[in-house]
């Protein structure tokens, strides 16, 4: 009975030991792809057209999510803002409330959060099938390095697009929230775009929501190519890691969002 | 089960420069030993195949050639060079003089056939396109395939992806080339077809090509030499000639397809008797 609960417990430690090594091991293994796939960036830009076609894919496919979500989230954010605002009789700063919600959070997160799900996926995807399918191993027998044939265009291309996305995102939740705002609800145009200019700072607010998507950018990109890299050759490899990249980007996103709001916006009060 | 060289029915030929060499070698991963003792000379020019049954190390010493492995010990040496030593700059320099076929041919899937094969000639050379259009043609002409050269992978059967991805390995008109499992999963027209490119090609480009395979039959038409791997080792050696008339166990139970012989039926269990009773 005592040895059968001392095996239990060696079993145990000895799982926590392996899992914890195989965590630091695929730690240090990241680590060395993005130092090697950052090495690589001369070679996404000195043959752009790989880079442009990557943007093409992760950013020219992801508009009309993005511009679709974009749209309906400002309606929202408009309703729900118009409910809350006309009981202290503030409505005419609706278009201020939109304004700053999308152009410092909802923008670059919202905006984020869909890349991850639609562009994100896709990327650890296809590099994912192509480890797969041996085409990394081919590339690489001909000579060709894949981490800057196939990888380095795929983040950069990502990198790119993100801030772009973000940016028509919160544009089309601007001009959904005008269509509420103005048009349905009857505000008045002049105090809804009079008093959104007048409140959105563009170093503060507006960088500040460009640094926050080129930053998602980085980081879900990175997790993209990683996980397609690093996945088991086997159609449940791929699987896996597709889910965990939108898991991964997702919480990333989350987690980053919240340190940077602390620096750029004082969030704590500090 | 030792090494058997089979009776060699070509000695008298006249020694030729070696393209290939693998000394002693011995691979593995962590504690899992993968191959031991491996010992191989691949003259120039000639066909050879390295059979062996599923997991037995055969796409291992491909790999070990190509400079994708490093051995633990022993010489694995291309031309002349020692392939474990070379830096990344001189492995990739000596790749661009191979070709390698893969298991399912690895076409890049996001390009035509056409483009597939033009993707080593414009990654490593600057010929201008219309010469590049021009040995594109002449490769896929080779294979008998100029006229798909449009068509994207998913539009092949599997023998035209293996004839494609056959062309594509021979673009840089390479000194070696690798073949990993070029017969699996054909219907028998397109395995003759593939065997016969393989063989025929060798001989018009005056390659040396490394074919690993368990199709045994295709293998004795088209080879000039053979190893046989088991358990990570060689265990017997010979021509086509010297394999059909060889008594090893090893090589008849493998050529005859017999299920059970040095190769067991079983995977290794308990006595059966006790497993079935233990639990009365």
């Amino acid at each position: 009975m005592l040895s059968a609960v001392a095996s239990g417990i060696i079993d145990g430690l000895r799982r926590l030991g392996g899992g914890s090594i195989a965590a630091i091991g695929r730690l240090g293994f990241a680590s060395r792809f993005c130092v090697a796939v950052v090495r690589e960036t001369p070679a996404a830009f000195a043959r752009f057209h790989l880079t442009l076609r990557e943007i093409y894919f992760s950013g020219v496919l992801s508009l009309i999510i993005i511009l679709v979500s974009g749209l309906f989230v400002g309606m929202v954010l408009a309703l729900q803002g118009y409910d809350v605002l006309q009981r202290y009789g503030a409505d005419e700063s609706l278009g201020v409330l939109v304004a700053l919600s999308l152009v410092r959070e909802l923008g670059p997160v919202v905006a984020g959060l869909l890349f991850a799900s639609r562009a994100g996926s896709a990327i650890t995807a296809e590099i994912g099938l192509m480890k797969a399918t041996e085409q990394l191993s081919a590339m690489e027998m001909m000579a060709v390095d894949p981490l800057a044939r196939v990888v380095a265009p795929r983040f950069w291309g990502g990198v790119i697009s993100m801030p772009l996305l973000a940016a028509l995102f919160s544009t089309m939740g601007v001009f959904g929230a005008y269509l509420v705002g103005v048009r349905l609800i009857d505000i008045d145009p002049g105090a809804f775009w009079g008093n959104m200019k007048a409140a959105v700072d563009f170093r503060y607010d507006i960088v500040n929501g460009i640094v926050k998507s080129v930053v998602f950018g980085l980081a879900v990109s990175m997790i993209a190519v990683f996980e397609g890299f690093d996945a088991k050759p086997t159609a449940e490899g791929v699987s896996t890691a597709t889910t965990r990249t939108v898991v991964e980007s997702s919480l990333a996103i989350l987690a980053l969002d919240f340190v940077l709001t602390v620096f750029m916006f004082r969030g704590l009060g500090v | 089960m030792s090494d058997t060289t089979l009776p060699a029915s070509d000695s008298g030929a006249a020694p030729r420069e070696i393209a290939v060499e693998l000394a002693d070698v011995t691979f593995g991963y962590d504690r899992r030993t993968i191959l031991t003792g491996i010992s191989m000379t691949i003259p120039r020019g000639r066909v050879v195949a390295i059979m062996g049954g599923s997991g037995c190390g055969k796409t291992t010493i491909l790999r070990l050639i190509g400079g994708q492995l490093k051995p633990r010990s022993g010489r694995v040496t291309v031309a002349g060079q020692s392939v474990p030593d070379l830096d990344r700059e001189a492995l990739y320099a000596m790749r661009r003089k191979f070709g390698m076929l893969f298991q399912f041919g690895a076409l890049f899937t996001d390009m035509s056939v056409y483009e597939n094969i033009a993707f080593a000639l414009r990654e490593h050379t600057e010929l201008p396109e219309e010469l590049v259009r021009d040995l594109v043609l002449m490769k896929l002409h080779a294979v008998g395939l100029r006229g798909a050269a449009n068509l994207m992978p998913s539009e092949l059967s599997g023998g035209m992806a293996r004839r494609v991805a056959l062309a594509r390995a021979i673009a840089l008109d390479p000194m070696l080339v690798m073949y990993d499992e070029p017969f699996a999963g054909l219907d028998p027209i397109s395995l003759g077809v593939v065997g016969q490119l393989i063989r025929r090609l060798n001989d018009a480009l005056g390659i040396t090509s490394v074919v690993v395979t368990h199709d045994v039959y295709e293998s004795l038409k088209i080879v000039d030499y053979m190893y046989f791997v088991s358990g990570g080792k060689i265990v017997a050696q010979g021509t086509p000639a010297d394999v059909r008339r060889s008594g090893d166990a090893f090589v008849r139970q493998f050529v005859d397809g017999e299920p059970d012989g040095p190769v067991p039926f079983h995977y290794p269990a308990s006595p059966y008797r006790s497993e079935l009773f233990s639990r009365a």
